[in-house]
């Protein structure tokens, strides 16, 4: 390598095949107790509903099953390794205090359907919780049962048809902006809505001139990321707001982005009638390589009605309870509760950050992601110079001359010991490289990312095959990823 | 703030290397008047030793030493150690989706070890990465099968968690979706001559779960060719995994949509769970969620990608197959772990425990009570009627710590003092035994439990 990687040194990792390689009959890593009642003759007691055999399900030993893991876990790069500073996805520290309470056996042992008067302890935990996001959204009301973001746009866009309904008229479509994440549109399309695009200014922000334009009876909300997937703050949002409400129109916010505002401002005091949250994003709940989410909804009170059931309600003996009594609701998005073991570790952040820490937090947030745009002004273009907030999104318009891209150099980095950035997105930015540090790294980290970012830059003009056939520290080159969906592989067969 | 890993002077250094005189500055894009001048309404700082005091204050609140005999789409199943043991790795805890493949390996191999075990449980060709529950998989799944058929209506049965049909009937209502119910009869299997009535040439599928909500296992294959003649799909919802090691899985499905909890997943009051979609290979595309796929790098190394990316919503956007972005990969994980631990052998026997213990309970409970829909196989759970009232039954349990089965009136009506009761392998015949006399006691006994009897029963 031309330029040396202070953060990242290659070292020997395991090969590891897939499970189903190491299986053979007769190894096993489970036991039983002995029955304590009499066994049942399955032939007799399922007939023809009776299963013969589990076909190719593995038999392995807990040893081999604890390497086999343990190998793979090996090949994951992940935030306890280093800044994971992809855009819009807020990879912050997860507390691992979160897990431990968690895991408490009341809690991760409940069962959804024990008495209420046994279930004091998570009906706490979902108000406590729910009061807490009240007071920091500025909102009303709220509902925790969606499963994740996109789940929570569903269940607001519901909300917002339901209300709409009430008035007489459910409309016709959603507006939104074209630097949205593409969860918007899919969700507005489930709830049987049109889609309308609505063009961002050359500031990055929304064309209030185009919005009035655009905005009549028909339309039902306008799905708004603030701060934006730029990472720039809607200056005008009380002027959108404003234009929404004046034709009944409501403001729906996608609270991706609210590690820029958390203690600082309150959606709520800005004109947003409902938003969700991502709990794994701001408040720290492990990503998980792609899940469990979070996607509370938060509304004000002309709302409240229309919210999924049921809802937790202080009851005059001075418990707590569900309410499932709620004519007006727009049903169940989920069965149960929602992610309850999200929802313990969230409010688990929350206490450990009072109010001064969340708002030192986003302070953080946003001086980190201004640092590494600093750091990489000149090596990289930066198509809206409008402020950022929490994170700054470049282009590859200066590489792409020497024919290297936005992924190219994200594998790049790879080499360099830290995950990429979000590529491609948002779709506004031809070549984007949409980076978001979170409050969760030192000036330490950052400074190596800006040095492994302005080394790749000189890179690409001196030596542009080098980027382009990047990585070269990894277990596995590029992978052809057109030849796997044009014939896909989705399963182990035996040969 | 222990998160943050910045002096004072590092912020200071920041602000200067950046031009800004203050943080302030840096908020000034936010109009003045809507900024927080004041501290949030929200507890103060806590230490970690109060935290840990908080929520063991709230788990004492929430039933942690009882016995119970729920289930009804949550089960109780035992969790080998080595699950929590290996995903609470960092490198599985705290990566995300894997976009990147390069360094994503580990979560994209296990993943699609996961496809690979669902597939093969299920009987079908393909499994996806995984739903947010079974509520919405089903659900997910149902709307897929309009896609495929290009038809408009769903016919449901009546004995699908009672949730899962609420969820279905959320989504469908804004889609110009007509949904028929099914009754189930005294078998309590669904009403297949009301089934065959029920299906018109706009049908897309016909959906059922099973083991139904009451445990009883329907007829795949009746049900299967009754689809299949009217051109609808079959779309099987399994709630209870564990039912697979010992149940002739749907493979006459066009489509299974299954709730994965009750391997190694914990209850957790009620999620997070795994829902997970399987189908034919034919049908992929229009598949929704996260597919991982095998492929070769530059060297011919195999190794693993997200693939079929065209179905979802960062491309398609509003034409995609569904919304869903984030699913619930760390408890797909878990899963895939439980199932490596059970594999061919174990899960049969697993299954087997689970039909053990439930058939002596229900033959305990029939010497007292009546036990319905006897009249096709179940799995591990029964419902029992009696002749009192089940919350009365319940409340005389809770005495003896032990959380009796579900009383069905509030979804059932018509099936009157009816509880839906589960056993697994977790329950001890001694509490069965218990369940089962404290159920017969007649009412008047409830007012006061002698302490004695606390005693002989908890011991």
């Amino acid at each position: 390598m031309k330029h040396v990687t202070r953060k990242a040194t290659r070292h020997v990792s395991q090969n590891e095949g897939l499970v189903f390689e190491k299986s053979s009959a007769g190894k096993a890593a489970w036991k039983l107790p002995p029955l304590d009642v009499p066994e049942v003759d399955t032939e007799k007691a399922l007939g023809a509903s009776g299963r013969k055999d589990l076909g190719n399900m593995p038999e392995v030993s807990e040893i081999e099953i604890i390497r086999h893991f343990t190998r793979l876990s090996t090949w994951n790069y992940a935030i306890d390794l280093g800044m994971y500073p992809l855009g819009s996805c807020t990879m912050k520290y997860n507390p691992r205090v979160n897990e431990v309470v968690a895991r408490l056996d009341g809690l991760a042992n409940g069962h959804p359907y024990q008495p209420e008067k046994i279930s004091q302890g998570a009906l706490r935990i979902l108000k406590t919780l729910s009061e807490c996001l009240v007071e920091i959204t500025g909102m009303d009301a709220i509902t925790l049962q969606p499963a994740a973001g996109a789940h929570g746009e569903l269940t607001g866009l519901l909300m917002v048809r339901a209300h709409h309904h009430s008035k007489g008229h459910p409309r016709k479509k959603i507006l939104i902006p074209d630097s949205a994440h593409g969860t918007n549109p899919a969700t507005a399309a489930t709830v049987g809505y049109a889609v309308e695009n609505l063009k961002s200014n050359s500031q990055g922000m929304v064309d209030t001139a185009a919005l009035a334009a655009q905005m009549n009876e028909d339309v039902a909300a306008l799905m708004l990321t603030n701060p934006n997937t730029l990472g720039v703050f809607e200056q005008e949002i009380h002027k959108i707001a404003d234009i929404m409400h004046a034709k009944g129109g409501l403001l729906y916010m996608d609270g991706a982005n609210m590690n820029a505002l958390v203690g600082k401002v309150r959606p709520g005091d800005f004109g947003v009638d409902l938003m969700h949250l991502n709990l794994h994003k701001t408040f720290s709940t492990p990503h998980g390589g792609g899940g469990p989410g979070s996607g509370p909804v938060a509304v004000k009170q002309f709302l409240e009605p229309f919210l999924p059931k049921p809802v937790v309600i202080s009851k005059p003996n001075g418990t707590l309870g569900f309410d499932y009594s709620r004519p007006q609701s727009v049903g169940r998005v989920r069965a149960f509760y929602g992610n309850f073991g999200m929802f313990v570790r969230a409010l688990a952040y929350i206490f450990a950050n009072g109010p001064d820490g969340l708002r030192q937090t986003t302070e953080d947030a946003v001086l980190n992601a201004n640092y590494i745009r600093k750091g990489l002004e000149g090596s990289y273009d930066l198509p809206y110079s409008t402020p950022s907030m929490h994170e700054v999104v470049f282009s590859d318009k200066l590489q792409a001359k020497k024919g290297v891209r936005t992924m190219d150099i994200a594998k790049r980095l790879i080499d360099y010991g830290f995950h990429p950035y979000t590529t491609a997105f948002p779709l506004i930015v031809p070549g984007a490289l949409m980076i978001e540090p979170t409050e969760s790294e030192s000036k330490e980290e950052m400074d190596l990312f800006i040095e492994a970012m302005r080394s790749i830059a000189e890179e690409v003009t001196e030596d542009a095959q080098l980027v382009l056939d990047a990585p070269h520290s990894t277990r596995v080159s590029r992978l052809d990823e057109v030849a796997a969906a044009r014939k896909p592989i989705l399963r182990w067969k035996p040969q | 703030m222990r998160y943050l890993p910045k002096s004072p002077a590092d912020r200071e250094a920041i602000l200067k290397a950046i031009g800004a005189r203050s943080i302030d500055d840096l908020f000034a894009p936010i109009p003045a008047e809507y900024r927080l001048n004041r501290d949030l309404q929200i507890p103060r700082q806590m230490a970690e030793s109060e935290i840990v005091d908080w929520f063991r204050e709230r788990s004492r609140e929430n039933g942690d030493e009882y016995t119970s005999f729920l289930g009804a789409g949550a089960y109780l199943h035992y969790r080998p150690v080595i699950i929590d043991a290996l995903i609470s790795r960092g490198e599985f805890l705290t990566a995300y989706t894997p976009y990147q493949a390069e360094v994503s390996q580990g979560t994209l191999q296990s993943i699609f070890e996961f496809q690979t075990m669902i597939s093969e449980l299920t009987g079908m060709e393909v499994a996806n990465a995984s739903m947010y529950d079974g509520s919405t998989a089903a659900t997910e799944a149902a709307m897929m099968a309009v896609r495929l058929t290009g038809r408009h209506s769903v016919v449901l049965a009546r004995s699908i968690h009672p949730e899962y049909q609420e969820v279905l009937s959320t989504y469908a209502q804004h889609q110009g979706l007509g949904l028929t119910t099914v009754r189930f009869g005294d078998d309590g299997r669904i009403d297949l001559t009301q089934l065959q009535k029920a299906i018109t040439p706009q049908t897309a599928c016909v959906l059922i779960q099973s083991p139904n909500f009451f445990g009883t296992i329907e007829d795949h294959t009746a049900l299967a060719d009754i689809a299949h003649k009217s051109g609808a799909m079959l779309v099987v919802s399994i709630a209870e995994a564990i039912s697979l090691g010992i149940v002739e899985p749907p493979r006459q499905a066009d489509i299974v949509a299954m709730e994965a909890q009750s391997f190694g997943v914990p209850l957790g009051f009620g999620g997070p769970y795994c829902g997970v979609i399987a189908t034919r290979e034919q049908y992929v595309r229009q598949m929704p969620g996260r597919l991982v796929g095998q492929t070769t790098d530059r060297n011919g190394k195999r190794g693993f990608v997200l693939t079929l990316a065209t179905r979802e919503q960062h491309i398609r956007r509003e034409k995609a197959t569904s919304n869903i972005c984030t699913n619930q990969a760390l408890v797909a994980l878990m899963v895939n772990i439980f199932m490596t631990v059970y594999g061919k052998v174990g899960l049969r026997e697993l299954a087997k425990q689970n039909l053990a213990k439930a058939a002596y309970a229900a033959k305990e409970f029939s010497r007292h009570a009546k036990v319905l829909f006897t009249g096709a196989p179940r799995f591990n759970e029964f419902v029992v009627q009696t002749t009192t009232d089940p919350y009365d039954i319940n409340n005389r349990l809770l005495e003896h710590k032990i959380v009796g089965g579900l009383p069905l009136k509030k979804f059932y009506p018509e099936l009157g003092n009816a509880a839906l009761w589960c056993c697994t392998e977790m329950t001890g015949r001694q509490s069965i035994d218990t369940a089962v006399r404290v159920a017969a006691e007649p009412t008047s006994a409830s007012k006061s439990v002698p302490e004695a009897d606390v005693e002989e029963v908890t011991r």
